[in-house]
């Protein structure tokens, strides 16, 4: 992974000033609540519902067992010894204290972390696919790009006061597990004619109040120009962008009134006047940032050998087969694994994990591999480079810290944002509909029978819990004060991206497990053998569910 | 309008007013008039010198074509901090070749000042703040990552140097 010089270390260490005196000019009244909001945001603070909020940036779900373990004395040291992955690879730590952030950020700062951008107006972290570099279906890595970005992004001073957040994906896979066509910008590496690097540009996607499916406006921009054509991006934005009014504000809603071929042109203008200049990146830089993501000393192993013991093992115990089944993701090194730390455990708000966990997870990545992990959007963490032959004693460990549930890719794989509980904008709680759902399908031969379903959670409109691109998505909305539920259909992340369209009225909480149940046995009862719960719904359309669910 | 100012790293008095509201006469000495106002009154202006012009935060320089190079001074009015169009407005008339005073008036605030200077900005006329101590505010970061006005080189040029 990226490891910091003298610059980074020395930028990093003027925000932690800076920030550490914005802090005491703001505790000493010498600056308004209201100045003070962005200079917060954009070091991840959020005042919440019972207590500020801090979001730390695992920049494209990367981090190492150090950095972890920091991680782990954080969440003790300045809170109550528990953290939350979110939707976007990042962790937040729920009880902090507004005068002990700059602290919190010093300590970060030492194990090259930091909380710059994760919040406010302004270009938030980058986030990739958690496979990055070990995927069977890589194209190319995407974590270099996303490092060379990161750069130009950090403290970018022309677009720190956009109208608006600004989120920016890369995939590198040919199935896309980055949701590039629900992000302001959503990059795509391709292979051109010649066979070298080049991306295709999305622009104006995302979710919220009004979902959109990005628009591509270039097709196969040359790699040397990334950070050229995404500036001009930028620059359309910031001077075009809607101020008036916050919920018109996105990229999406821009590209929308004046169309995607009149932005592209409008962005194109924009390139033309820097295209050649400084900003090209040079063959040494692009070299320079892929130094660092090289494979790791891989070991030569029997990789049929090691597939055998596995598979006696997997009869002898039937438990491991099915965590084997779902939890391990195929690996492009021979005789490797990639495997699924579950944080879906019954009971577990989605994405929670205790400093013990963390701290046993650090651990195990140096163990069972060289140190590194990854973040997932789906609140999941990954070791990504696991030997086959020691899956069995690492399923063990994992299974004592109940980080195991078998779940990963089914229905009890919730997405699912901290919801009322815990945020100031929800409309209602989602952690205790997740829980409940998952209490409901407990039943793992149920739950594998159904197959690959994804259901996402959302305490607001905001759509954290990105509720529109689940298979099966749920809302939280307010009804006169009442807490209520609507539930959407259809809606996709992957390569053949969707929105997903709303079955009808909205139901109270505890309806809602016996409604997923409905939904459920429509599918189960319409599907052919080979459908998953999307085809099913894409074949038969909404129609039978609704019947089955308003009957 | 303050009668000191942040110019060049320090703080300065100043002899510019700002026109906002056009009523009667103009005053006499050295006025900002509204960029609107001066393409409307372009001769009368230009006879009458000791003049210089402010974008509101919905006016690009392209307005103002290349006229720009004309200009002692051009400000540029954030309506409130928070709306950062000005920072590209700055960015853009430097990009242009404007290389006379480049002020920011309105309503940004001190921690803006590092990023101001960045996009082009060398003057601020700063209000509601300790001009002596917002100074400090212009020194934030010693090493940036990206290009900018004040940055021709981003930092993986520097790297290879």
């Amino acid at each position: 992974m990226y490891i910091y010089d003298q610059f980074d270390r020395q930028i990093i260490n003027e925000r932690v000033a800076q920030f550490r005196d914005q802090t005491e000019r703001y505790l000493a009244g010498e600056i308004t609540d209201e100045q003070f909001l962005p200079l917060r945001l954009q070091n991840g603070l959020y005042i919440q519902r019972l207590a500020p909020m801090l979001r730390i940036c695992i920049p494209y779900g990367t981090l190492n067992a150090t950095q972890l373990r920091k991680l782990a004395e954080i969440s003790r040291k300045y809170d109550k010894g528990y953290a939350h992955f979110s939707t976007r690879q990042n962790i937040q730590l729920n009880w902090p204290k507004l005068e002990e952030v700059p602290d919190i950020l010093a300590d970060l700062a030492t194990v090259e972390m930091h909380a710059n951008q994760t919040s406010g107006n302004c270009i938030r972290n980058f986030t990739a696919d958690q496979f990055s570099g070990v995927a069977q279906d890589e194209v190319e890595d995407a974590r270099p790009w996303c490092e060379i970005l990161r750069q130009w992004s950090t403290f970018h001073p022309e677009f720190a006061f956009l109208p608006r957040k600004f989120k920016i994906a890369i995939c590198g896979s040919k199935r896309d597990r980055a949701a590039v066509a629900f992000h302001d910008i959503g990059l795509e590496i391709i292979k051109d004619a010649q066979g070298e690097t080049a991306f295709k540009v999305f622009v104006g996607g995302g979710l919220g109040r009004t979902p959109v499916i990005g628009s591509l406006i270039h097709d196969s921009l040359p790699k040397e120009h990334v950070i050229s054509y995404l500036d001009a991006i930028l620059r359309v934005y910031n001077q075009l962008g809607r101020r008036d009014n916050k919920y018109k504000a996105r990229i999406k809603i821009l590209v929308k009134a004046m169309g995607a071929e009149a932005f592209k042109q409008k962005v194109e203008e924009e390139w033309q006047a820097i295209k050649d200049g400084p900003m090209t990146l040079t063959q040494d830089a692009i070299d320079h940032a892929f130094s660092f993501f090289q494979p790791p000393a891989y070991e030569q192993v029997d990789a049929a050998g090691a597939q055998s013991a596995l598979d006696d093992k997997r009869l002898a115990e039937p438990r491991f087969a099915a965590w084997l089944s779902h939890n391990v993701v195929a690996h492009k090194q021979p005789g490797y694994a990639a495997v699924n730390v579950s944080l879906k455990e019954t009971g577990v708000a989605p994405g929670d994990i205790t400093a013990e966990q963390m701290e046993a997870v650090a651990d195990l990545a140096e163990e069972f591999g060289f140190g590194e992990l990854r973040s997932t959007h789906e609140q999941n963490l990954v070791l990504p480079d696991v030997r086959k032959s020691d899956l069995f004693a690492l399923w063990q460990k994992l299974d004592a810290l109940r980080l195991a549930s078998p779940v990963i890719g089914t229905l009890n794989d919730m997405i699912c944002c901290p919801g009322g509980d815990y945020c100031a904008l929800a409309n209602a709680k989602s952690i205790p509909v997740a829980e409940a759902i998952q209490r409901r399908f407990d039943d793992l031969d149920y739950l594998y029978d159904l197959g690959e379903i994804e259901l996402n959670i959302s305490g607001c409109m905001n759509a954290c819990g990105h509720h529109h691109i689940g298979h099966i998505g749920i809302l939280g909305v307010d009804k006169k004060g009442q807490e209520f539920y609507q539930v959407s259909l259809g809606g996709s992340q992957s390569n053949d991206a969707a929105i997903g369209k709303i079955l009808g009225p909205s139901f109270a909480q505890d309806e809602v497990p016996e409604v997923i149940s409905k939904l459920l046995e429509t599918y189960v009862a319409n599907r052919t053998e080979e459908e998953r719960f999307l085809d099913t719904y894409r074949r038969i359309g909404i129609e039978p569910f609704k019947e089955r669910v308003y009957a | 309008m303050p009668d000191r100012i942040i110019k060049d790293g320090a703080v300065v008095d100043d002899s510019w007013q700002v026109i906002r509201e056009l009523e009667g006469d103009l005053p006499a000495g050295k006025i900002i008039v509204p960029a609107q106002h001066w393409l409307e009154n372009k001769d009368a202006l230009q006879a009458r010198g000791d003049v210089a012009v402010w974008l509101a935060s919905d006016q690009s320089p392209k307005l103002l074509g290349d006229d720009i190079k004309s200009f002692e001074l051009i400000a540029v009015d954030f309506p409130a901090f928070a709306d950062g169009r000005g920072f590209s407005y700055g960015r853009e008339l430097r990009e242009r070749g404007f290389s006379g005073e480049l002020r920011a008036i309105g309503g940004f605030m001190r921690d803006q000042l590092a990023y101001l200077t960045r996009c082009g900005f060398n003057s601020f006329a700063l209000e509601n703040a300790d001009l002596d101590k917002a100074v400090a505010s212009l020194k934030d970061f010693s090493v940036h990552y990206q290009v900018s006005i004040d940055n021709p080189q981003p930092i993986f040029r520097a790297r290879q140097g």
